[in-house]
């Protein structure tokens, strides 16, 4: 992440120097009382101030709670009990006693070790890049209650035991909480040596714990960005032009500021907001506004022609991503080959809480309160817009109603609208105001930012013996990481690398390779959307496999594994699943008309390993269900194996949604969809059941928040041919094209 | 002024009859467990009980449910069926972001309170206008039958 090449803050504020700005900031508005049971914790929380903070991840109280604050978002993935449950296991505490809290925007603390110098969440590293960092954390704080205990008992450090949250001095039968040693170990020096546990000792890793957010998230009492109310606190709605790009020419605020409850009208850089007492207010207001816009700058492009121009493009070189022997050339050797082409739509992250963020300005700073998932990007965004230093950015945490990648977004394009917007009303009897900005369902679907719509060619081919020798693939679509801060990082020889994985590195032993790319450059705001680039990798690559082991007249599983010696670990999640799936093994017969099949695909993201065989029926008029997905995963060391399983039922679930029904379009530059009439999503009756079974690995742990999601489109297409023959290579699938 | 029954209180709110009675829950009375997620009726992010029927807040204007009965998530446990399908879906760890949780309930509940044994075919029934993209419904479709289980 470019980040780190500019300059870091001056002065790193600690969480207790954030805490005195918050103070100083909200001095009069008794905002400071509030704000504990605003921030994303799970929990109650702690009677007393933590008085044994060994290091950044780890407080605990006299009460005998552990407070683990956690650097990663909560979006749903799990993080609030991943973290926790590794510093649970190094520290020996007791699960009841474990709380998560969203730790503080603090890079220097908090930083995303995979990013560099910056705090984020994404590419699902959370565990991944924490796994480490957090059993040192937990180690350290045993050590030291050890340390305190030997000194209050007089006792050899070697001689106490410690479990379920109990200091143990087995010899003279003493016993004692953290709670009670935390005063005394906070006095005691930090070892720099710890040991950590032999997994074979693990009591949490690899078992199950209780979700620390279960109770907030079923009662009602969980705050997310939607539910913060702050004394005094305005509502804002943006009118946002029809096409991206447009500005705001002249605006009518008569009829709008008539509205009871509309506090003021205003020009922001992406519209004009209403700002009301509440959200109804805000909404009659903003239907009451007239805007004339300056679409001068405005995209009026097509999907249709974006199609058009991407299919010309796939017929012409692209800048290199991949080469290995000489694909051209072999594939007109090829005794037969597959010439195909790949669709795929712009798609909205749709989360179920729209895009919201709150925000207010005051003379030290600017205080805001979001589902923050990308801590360091919008800080340095946040300042570089209001001419402050990104210390005197304090983001608060809250729970996040999905984001899927959306609220990550590297332009941190919401929160400088809600920036904007209290800075826009920063004067008079709304000075220093916070304001929440919400998105309605409408802006949101309406608002840019979607995966980008790809077109690939891939020209692919077989010996006689149907062995593979020659695979040629062109992406053609916009690049995400392109005008971002990601650039640097992302963007090598004018390949952007989000582009081309899942393809670049195909694992197959095909010795002539090429993999190309064109990033045309279209003005639809872009980004990465859950899995990036193996949304669409994953499905034109696992499709072709299938079109190529056909040509070799072998079964899919058999044909995979012959290519896939050198890579372990994709063909033991192949193997499982298939084995599960009882690969082989006769479909139970549909219903009369009904045609069955099963498909395979197998795909490695962000380093974890995921192999799904979907079971498909499929009626005479092209409709058809997804009845039963088996899935396979390796993600290293498993942390929790009920979040795994979690987050494969739902990263299929999401992915499916995606492959079923799944398309932004534009018309003339304005987008056609609006809500979920138009943008129709996966529901309970479409879930198929779902086995997930997991390899037992001692690798380090990887993610699981993403891998799911790109495998289940090209299983599912498999299974349709596998049904009826016809092979469909357009998402969302069509299903007029599978009538019998 | 405006008066209410919501989860058995009698209330006055301040607002204009043709306010969705969600934005009174949530800006007026500051009972934000019930959710805007689409405002069309289309997610069930907003679902609440009007006399005990599962009714999408988003689309009822508040002066609708005057002399009504409103049940929202923050008091479903006080009802049998709220409070097993509250106890299933933390048994099984249904929940992920669980921004459309309090409407998931507040469906399932109500499905349970007039159906205690539902089939497959009657809990799609009644839980297919809600949306969770999280994609949680297999854990869901589990709950509310582990829910069942443990009604008399």
């Amino acid at each position: 992440m470019s980040t780190e090449q500019r300059a870091l803050p001056s002065s790193d504020p600690s969480r207790r120097d954030f805490f005195k700005i918050g103070l100083v900031a909200s001095a009069g508005l008794t905002l400071a009382a509030l704000v504990p049971s605003a921030l994303a914790a799970t929990g109650d929380p702690t009677k007393s101030a933590p008085v044994f903070e060994p290091n950044a991840f780890v407080r605990i109280s006299e009460d005998n709670t552990v407070t683990v604050m956690c650097k990663h978002t909560e979006m749903g993935q799990g993080t609030y009990t991943g973290l926790p449950t590794i510093v649970a296991e190094e520290l020996d505490a007791d699960w009841s006693q474990i709380r998560a809290e969203g730790a503080p925007a603090n890079a220097k603390l908090y930083n995303n070790l995979f990013w560099g110098k910056a705090q984020g969440t994404g590419g699902s590293s959370a565990i991944a890049n924490s796994f480490a960092q957090l059993r040192q954390a937990g180690a350290t704080a045993r050590a030291m209650l050890i340390a305190a205990a030997a000194k209050q008992w007089n006792v050899a450090a070697d001689s106490i035991s410690v479990a379920k949250g109990v200091v143990l001095h087995k010899a003279s039968g003493k016993k004692a909480t953290f709670g009670s040693l935390a005063k005394l170990a906070a006095t005691m020096p930090v070892p720099t040596d710890v040991k950590f546990k032999d997994p074979k000792q693990y009591v949490y890793v690899g078992k199950k714990v209780p979700r620390t957010d279960s109770v907030a998230k079923t009662s009602g009492s969980a705050i997310f960005t939607q539910d913060l109310k702050l004394p005094g606190m305005l509502t804002a709605l943006v009118a946002h032009p029809p096409r991206f790009g447009a500005k705001v020419k002249t605006f009518d605020p008569t009829k709008a500021k008539a509205v009871r409850g509309v506090v003021a009208v205003v020009a922001i850089p992406t519209g004009v907001a209403v700002v009301a007492k509440d959200f109804w207010s805000a909404k009659k207001g903003r239907d009451a506004l007239t805007v004339e816009w300056d679409e001068s700058q405005a995209t009026k492009t097509s999907s249709a022609e974006l199609i058009t121009q991407y299919r010309a493009l796939a017929q012409t070189p692209g800048a290199v991503a991949k080469k290995v022997g000489d694909a051209a050339s072999t594939l007109a050797k090829c005794t037969k080959r597959v010439d195909a082409e790949f669709e795929f739509p712009f798609l909205a992250h749709a989360s179920m809480e729209p895009l919201n963020c709150v925000v207010q300005i005051s003379k030290d700073g600017c205080e805001v309160w979001n589902g923050e998932q990308n801590q360091t990007g919008d800080q340095f965004a946040i300042s570089a817009a209001l001419g402050i230093r990104p210390d005197q950015v304090k983001l608060n945490q809250l729970f996040v109603g999905g984001s899927f990648g959306r609220r990550a977004n590297p332009k941190s394009d919401y929160l400088l609208e809600a920036v904007s917007i209290a800075k826009a009303i920063n004067q008079g009897a709304t000075a220093g105001v916070p304001v929440k900005m919400l998105w309605t369902r409408e802006d949101d679907m309406a608002g840019g930012y979607y995966r980008p719509l790809y077109v690939h060619r891939i020209s692919a081919g077989v010996d006689a013996q149907g062995k593979p020798l020659a695979w040629q693939q062109r992406i053609v679509g916009q690049s995400i990481a392109a005008g971002t801060p990601f650039e640097p990082m992302m963007v090598q020889n004018g390949v952007d690398v989000t582009s081309v994985e899942g393809a670049a590195n195909l694992p197959y032993a095909i010795p002539n390779l090429q993999v190309e790319l064109h990033s045309p450059r279209v003005g639809i705001p872009i980004q990465w959307w859950r899995s990036v680039g193996s949304t669409h990798t994953a499905f034109s690559t696992e499709t072709i496999m299938d079109d190529l082991a056909k040509l070799a007249g072998k079964d899919p599983v058999a044909f995979r594994t012959e290519l896939l010696a050198k890579f372990p670990r994709h063909l033991s999640v192949m193997k499982l699943a298939a084995d599960k799936a009882g690969w082989g093994k006769p479909l139970a017969p549909g219903k009369p008309g009904e045609r069955r099949g099963r498909g395979i695909a197998v795909h490695e993201s962000f380093n974890t390993f995921v192999a799904q065989v979907a079971e498909v029926t499929v009626a005479s008029d092209g409709s058809f269900t997804v009845d039963r997905v088996v899935c396979a995963v390796d993600c290293g060391i498993i942390i929790n194996p009920d979040v795994v399983v979690a987050q494969m039922e739902g990263g299929i679930g999401y992915g499916l949604s995606a492959a079923l029904s799944g398309s932004i379009t534009l018309t003339d530059g304005v987008v056609d969809q609006s809500n979920f009439h138009d943008y129709p999503v996966l529901r309970l009756p479409e879930m198929p059941k779902v086995e997930v079974h997991t390899v037992a690995s001692t690798e380090n742990p990887t993610g699981v928040g993403e891998p799911a999601t790109p495998v289940i489109a090209p299983a599912v297409g498999n299974a349709l041919f596998a049904a009826t023959g016809k092979r469909l290579r357009k998402l969302p699938f069509q299903t007029s094209e599978l009538k019998a | 002024m405006i008066k209410l029954n919501v989860n058995g209180k009698q209330l006055n709110v301040e607002a204009t009859p043709d306010t969705p009675l969600l934005w009174v829950l949530r800006d007026d009375l500051q009972m934000t467990g019930t959710k805007y997620g689409c405002g069309m009726a289309m997610c069930g992010a907003c679902t609440v009980w009007v006399n005990g029927a599962p009714t999408r807040a988003c689309q009822t204007p508040v002066s609708a449910v005057v002399g009504q009965k409103v049940t929202t998530v923050e008091d479903i446990a006080q009802t049998p069926a709220g409070k097993a399908v509250q106890a299933a879906w933390r048994k099984l760890d249904v929940v992920q972001c669980g921004f459309c949780q309090s409407g998931q309930i507040m469906a399932a509940a109500a499905l349970l309170a007039r159906n205690k044994r539902p089939t497959d075919a009657e809990i799609d029934a009644a839980m297919a206008g809600n949306i969770c993209r999280c994609a949680t419904y297999v854990r869901i479709r589990a709950a509310i039958k582990d829910a069942a289980s443990t009604l008399p």
